[in-house]
């Protein structure tokens, strides 16, 4: 099952590669991660995407807060939660496929960034699975790139993860 | 206004602060100005080994035989890769340790620098936890965390990297007295409710057994864990981490128990109805496969401070994560203030059982031999030395003789590399125990190949006069290859065979010690006797033993405990 971890960390050099030599050292599956400091500078928020059984996620979160530099650790699937992550695409868009992309960037509600003659590249926010939809309505080789940062998650209202 | 003063004099000044009295280490570029730091002082001793794995090892014996962090000091590069060993050794076991190592200057790390290497990368899978120090103005404080990270919690080695630039420059010392880390809150005291449930489960018990572990060594818990069991009469086995945690000679006692453990031990722990497991972690070589171990009808309770050893191997019923003498007291009152009684009935008909079981005499060999059987040598090692030698082990054959046949009825008196299972740890941890218990007598259990991997320290043991007795079985074999090989891989020993051994008692006597060669039965125990009369001397005993003999029980790879091949 896939599970979303979200971690404080202290914002130190070498803290993500613990993280992620634990993920490697004991076989762990890391599926995304992403990493930026909060509005404390000292703090790192970490979003983690791992898929595995339910024992193994626990030792994940387990082993996460066994790591010196960690403050905090929750796993998000244990309560409601929102979790978005930001992907660029940049597609091939030439003659009459410029007004349908454009069309469909509108229902997924992302935006065209960048424009040039032969390509847009359209900014999209959504639930990871939100983001795959869109690609699979794309054709395949109309897409030359695709740059996606991985989930960030936050639990719903009074559920704060705060030191 | 405090005078400031060098990286370099802050290091030994936190040493002492800490109350260091030995280091081991080896000096080297990176570290000049700690070692002329250390020459200007005599509070911290430095012991001067001949390899840094060594150094970590000594360390690492130091830290086990006594209550204290182990310290070793090791030099930038091909220092710190040598240390490597070591600190994964006491890593696999737990054991607290603080290791200093120089690093190029700060201006030339990651420039690909002569004796350069990433350190802090390198260590991190096998340290608790290590630091690389950036400014003078943070050693103090990372040292003081560094001790504070290595023995608190469950305990492990923490590696301090100081750049040799940092050791130059200047600052105010202060040390503080304590430390708080927001991310390092390690827990104590167990759960109550939990110990409750415990304790009704434990009283329930019709077939119980405690399996106790190196928790028990490390948190220094055996007398709670005497008074447990003394309190229940219930039977309890030790893991090799945890021998001398319960004496072993106490009738109570089942003594080891895993793949090479007691056929009472292995047996029980596979039929009991309630396990209580006490700093133990279920690993490989105790439980062999957990499909095997499995059982509807068993409850665990598992006492331990790491929350990731609970249900890691083995789905467990009643956890309770505490430090072990802190949670053992608590459950030891909620026993005795608890209603209901444990079936005294059921307990008699559970220790017949376990009598049936002993009588097997798993541990039998053939007294009559005409060559010497490993397993006398170590039986009158232990009648020499009445059971109160340190008795540290390399790895092999001779470990688990050792591990059977040395009655450990105290703590901190078994020294061996369990988790890693270390060959050329025997003699350098041996230093370290010597050093620590000055007055103690220490016996090294080892092979010939074992003690090969780090033979060179016979040369630190003659400069620091560590009378040590060496127990050399020497059985012209890499005996636990051997054994396997004959078992499993159809007699074909694959370079399991030394056909090229030294002479070891002119090895011995060019490092300046004794040594002794012993081919018959019957000298085995006068020259045991001989070696310890020489008090000051190191002695070498090069017992020359059956190439045939095989460890029994044994509980091959993959099976189940109750799957033993007996003798």
């Amino acid at each position: 099952m896939r599970h979303i971890i979200s971690l404080l960390m202290e914002n130190e050099a070498g803290a993500l590669s613990r993280v992620a030599g634990l993920f490697s050292a004991r076989g762990y599956n890391i599926e995304s991660l992403s990493v930026a400091p909060t509005e404390d500078p000292t703090l790192s928020r970490m979003t983690l995407v791992t898929v595995g059984s339910d024992e193994v996620v626990e030792q994940v979160t387990k082993h996460l807060n066994k790591l010196i530099e960690v403050v905090k650790v929750v796993d998000l699937n244990d309560g409601c939660h929102i979790e978005r992550e930001l992907m660029l695409v940049k597609v091939r868009a030439q003659g009459q496929d410029r007004e349908e992309i454009k069309r469909l960037v509108e229902i997924f509600r992302g935006c065209i960034i960048d424009v040039t003659d032969k390509s847009y590249t359209i900014e999209l926010t959504g639930t990871s699975s939100k983001l795959d939809a869109f690609l699979e309505t794309m054709e395949k080789s109309a897409v030359l790139e695709t740059v996606r940062t991985g989930a960030s998650g936050v639990g719903r209202g009074d559920w704060i993860l705060k030191v | 206004m405090s005078v400031e003063i060098t990286g370099a004099e802050i290091t030994v000044r936190c040493l002492q602060e800490e109350g260091v009295n030995c280091i081991f280490g080896y000096p080297g570029g990176a570290v000049l100005f700690l070692y002329d730091e250390l020459f200007k002082q005599e509070k911290v001793r430095h012991i001067l080994v001949r390899h840094e794995q060594a150094a970590v090892h000594a360390a690492d014996g130091y830290a086990r035989s006594s209550d204290q962090v182990g310290v070793a000091l090791v030099t930038s590069g091909p220092g710190l890769t040598n240390a490597v060993t070591g600190i994964a050794t006491a890593y696999m076991d737990s054991i607290p340790m603080v290791i200093i190592s120089g690093q190029v200057p700060t201006e030339a790390i990651g420039l690909d620098a002569f004796q350069e290497v990433d350190t802090v990368g390198i260590t991190r899978p096998c340290v608790k936890h290590n630091f690389l120090v950036k400014d003078v103005a943070e050693l103090a404080l990372t040292i003081k965390k560094a001790f504070y990270i290595a023995s608190t919690g469950r305990p492990g080695p923490v590696l301090v990297d100081i750049p040799k630039d940092i050791t130059q420059h200047k600052t105010k010392f202060v040390y503080p007295d304590k430390v708080t880390m927001r991310s390092y809150n390690p827990v104590v005291k167990g759960h109550v409710r939990q110990t409750k449930r415990a304790a009704d489960l434990i009283l329930s018990a019709k077939r119980p057994v405690i399996y106790s572990g190196g928790g028990v060594i490390l948190s220094d818990a055996s007398t709670q864990l005497i008074e447990l069991t003394k309190l229940l009469n219930y039977p309890c086995t030790n893991t090799l981490m945890g021998l001398g945690g319960y004496p072993a000679t106490d009738k109570q006692s089942l003594g080891m128990l895993g793949m090479h453990g007691t056929y009472e031990a292995n047996m029980a722990m596979q039929y009991c109805d309630v396990l209580i497991a006490v700093g133990a972690r279920f690993d490989d070589r105790v439980i062999g496969n957990p499909k095997h171990f499995s059982n509807e009808n068993r409850k665990i309770i598992h006492i331990d401070i790491d929350p990731s050893s609970i249900s890691k191997r083995v789905k467990v019923d009643v956890p309770i994560v505490g430090n072990v003498p802190d949670v053992l007291k608590e459950l030891i009152k909620q026993l005795k203030e608890n209603k209901t009684k444990s079936d005294q009935s059921a307990l008699k008909d559970w220790w017949k059982q376990i009598d049936l079981w002993r009588a097997r005499d798993c541990l039998k060999y053939d007294r009559e031999s005409k060559i010497i059987k490993p397993q006398m040598v170590v039986e009158q090692l232990y009648n020499v030395t009445k059971g109160n030698a340190f008795v540290t082990s390399d790895v092999g054959q001779h470990q688990m003789w050792a591990a059977q046949f040395y009655k450990f009825d105290k703590p901190r008196r078994w020294i061996n590399s369990g988790g890693l299972g270390t060959m050329g740890f025997g003699l350098p941890a041996a230093m370290g125990v010597q050093l620590a218990n000055p007055k103690g007598r220490v016996a090294c259990i080892t092979g010939e190949a074992s003690i090969q991997m780090c033979i060179q320290e016979l040369s630190t043991c003659k400069q620091y006069g560590l009378p040590l007795k060496i127990i050399n079985l020497n059985n012209r074999y890499m005996g636990m290859v051997r054994q396997w090989q004959e078992f499993f891989h159809g007699n074909r020993y694959a370079e399991s065979y030394m056909n090229a051994l030294p002479d070891f008692v002119k090895l011995t006597e060019s490092y300046g010690h004794v040594g002794m060669k012993i081919e018959r039965p019957e000298d085995v125990e006068g020259a045991l006797k001989e070696a310890f009369k020489l008090k000051d001397q190191l002695v070498f005993m090069d017992f020359i033993t059956d190439q045939t003999e095989n460890v029994f029980p044994m509980v091959p790879g993959g099976k189940g405990l109750s799957e033993m091949i007996l003798v």
